[in-house]
């Protein structure tokens, strides 16, 4: 089988089962829409972290501030937002499911690229940082953002903000949202495999290896981080504004900038996976979500204890990652040629003599 | 626009000191353009450093540093880069978790390249560039291994071809021969007198090894002490006593 034909059979189960599955498993159907909001954050995540070497702890900052664009757009849309937000719940939105839908389509439209405009307006201050200091500067953004929008009530401050309720029966709702998170991971997956072809791709990968060679090379290695973070935002962005349609209420800490639950998450799915790889994030998401829920269900009480193991275990053992290690272990699949003798010091060609 | 053997980098009165280190004193040379400059001195005489001055890695204490008459003194690496001043370094710097192929592929110029072609895909001649040019220090049959799996001579001349893929009108070279085995050195110097003649890459070179130097070099600059000692043909600066102490020890 050609590798094309190959890929193509893959996708094609992939495509396969997540169709099915929540009319397969409508049990776990909130898992597995879940599932692809993990899917999503590792691979946003991996950009940064993997494909260029910024180890960001900060991109749950976007996820959580497309949440509250989206929601003050669809709430502005039809309501007083500061009136209803003080009203603490006791206005109840009552919309229409044109409303509804053209609400939640504006405000994620929005939430994307309002995010983006966060990254870019934040990228002059943390891409001044580099290595273990970006890390701590974005994590600082997360946390900062939590904080602050806990106490700007125009928002709600730390009582959040509920949303419109899916205006259909409850199934339909948890359906519509299952396919709205396999479509947006999906989008994300394909853009970020076309993005890892392009001459792009290369650059954020130059500078991940070597940074100050890539400058020296006359690469924009600012305007490449900029993109970068910027495309991060722009998908989390989304998931954001859906996330916060799906959960119906949201609030700074426990949902929208949730550093613990969602924002650590994202590095250590990656992490397991394999970083810097297309395929990793994704296996890692899944891996990471299935443990999770396992443990969650089997080892309850222990279940952070339990998380938290596995992320020494792979930061210790197993550095590399699932699709790390398959990539040193069978180099040729991804079009790496290794030299079986050592390399000795005469040109390959041969057609030179020195 | 210089005409051919006028000064491409003029560097005037340039000094540098780290803390109370006077790295570089009111050094005064000119790197014509389509030739190849040398520069010589002992181990600590402050080459690298003003190398470093020119190509914008840090700003200069005083003095003036101008490419094709252009001032650069302000410039910082990126920016000269793009102008088409390139540098290699004393320790090879490649992507060493990349294939060869993929290391002369990320070294296509930017400056030329608009915002949207930055997401598009390597065209066939830049691959049959990279190609040719992996071809070009012989290393075609390795395009595909790692770059870190290479040995140390031949990552410098993999090095040496991503600046040529680069397309540079100058390229400032640190030691290029430093750790190539001898039997090698020839087939280099052939090579960065190729790049010069058939590429018109203007050539500045760092260079400790005085038979390459003196074997390619049209013009070359001796650095003692941080300070400009000679300069002048290799066959002046051969047989100049200054030049011979300093290398000597005397004082």
């Amino acid at each position: 089988m050609s590798p094309r034909r190959r890929a193509l059979g893959i996708y094609g189960v992939i495509a396969a089962v997540s169709l099915a599955a929540p009319f397969a498993f409508d049990a776990y159907i909130s898992q597995l829409t879940v599932l692809w909001v993990m899917v999503l954050f590792a691979i946003t995540w991996d950009a940064m972290g993997g494909q260029m070497g910024y180890n960001s702890l900060g991109n749950i900052f976007f996820f959580g501030a497309g949440m509250y664009i989206s929601a003050v757009v669809q709430i502005g849309l039809h309501y007083d937002v500061a009136e209803y937000t003080a009203a603490y719940g006791a206005i109840k939105v009552d919309f229409t499911p044109a409303q509804y839908f053209t609400g939640i389509t504006l405000g994620t439209v929005v939430a994307a690229f309002g995010a983006v405009a966060l990254a870019v307006v934040l990228s002059g201050v943390v891409f001044g940082l580099r290595g273990p200091y970006f890390a701590i500067g974005t994590l600082g953004i997360a946390l900062a953002a939590g904080e602050l929008v806990g106490a700007w009530d125009y928002v709600g401050a730390g009582s959040g903000i509920s949303l419109p309720v899916f205006p259909g029966p409850p199934e339909d709702g948890e359906r519509f949202f299952y396919f709205a998170f396999f479509v947006a991971a999906v989008l994300t997956f394909f853009f970020f495999r076309w993005l890892y072809g392009t001459r792009f791709g290369l650059a954020i990968n130059a500078i991940r290896d070597d940074e100050e060679k890539a400058e020296a090379m006359g690469i924009r290695t600012r305007r490449y981080k900029t993109i970068t973070w910027s495309l991060s935002a722009f998908f989390l962005g989304i998931c954001g504004a859906l996330f916060g349609n799906y959960n119906i209420f949201i609030e700074p800490l426990e949902v929208a900038f949730a550093t613990v639950v969602f924002g650590i998450p994202m590095v250590v799915m990656s992490l397991l996976g394999g970083k810097g790889t297309l395929w990793g994030p994704v296996i890692g998401a899944v891996l990471y979500h299935v443990i999770k829920e396992a443990t969650w269900t089997y080892l309850l009480g222990w279940q952070w204890v339990a998380l938290g193991l596995l992320i020494v275990i792979t930061v210790v053992f197993f550095q590399q990652g699932i699709m790390g290690w398959v990539q040193d272990k069978w180099p040729a699949l991804f079009g790496i040629e290794v030299e079986e003798a050592p390399a000795e010091e005469t040109p390959g060609t041969g057609r030179e003599t020195p | 626009m210089a005409v051919n053997g006028g000064a491409m980098i003029e560097v005037r009165n340039v000094s540098k000191a780290f803390g109370g280190v006077q790295a570089n004193r009111d050094i005064s040379l000119a790197v014509a353009e389509g030739r190849i400059t040398g520069l010589i001195g002992p181990n600590g005489s402050g080459k690298t450093t003003l190398f470093n001055s020119i190509v914008g890695y840090h700003p200069i204490d005083a003095g003036s540093i101008t490419f094709e008459g252009r001032e650069i003194s302000k410039f910082r690496v990126p920016r000269i880069a793009r102008l088409g001043m390139l540098r290699t370094f004393q320790q090879t710097r490649i992507y060493g978790n990349m294939s060869c192929l993929k290391n002369m592929l990320i070294s296509v110029p930017h400056r030329t390249m608009g915002f949207f072609e930055i997401f598009g895909a390597h065209s066939a001649e830049e691959l049959e560039k990279a190609e040719h040019l992996l071809e070009f220090v012989g290393l075609y049959a390795k395009r595909k291994l790692l770059a870190g799996d290479l040995s140390f001579g031949q990552q410098k001349l993999l090095e040496f071809a991503m600046a040529l893929m680069n397309g540079p009108r100058v390229l400032l070279l640190d030691e290029p021969t430093a750790g190539i085995n001898p039997t090698l050195i020839n087939g280099l110097i052939d090579r960065l007198k190729r790049a010069n003649t058939e590429f018109g890459i203007t050539l500045f070179v760092i260079e400790h090894n005085m038979r390459v130097i003196m074997n390619l070099a049209d013009n070359i600059y001796c650095l003692a002490h941080g300070e400009l000692l000679a300069g002048g043909p290799p066959e002046q600066i051969q047989s100049d006593q200054r030049v011979i102490d300093a290398y000597l020890g005397a004082h």
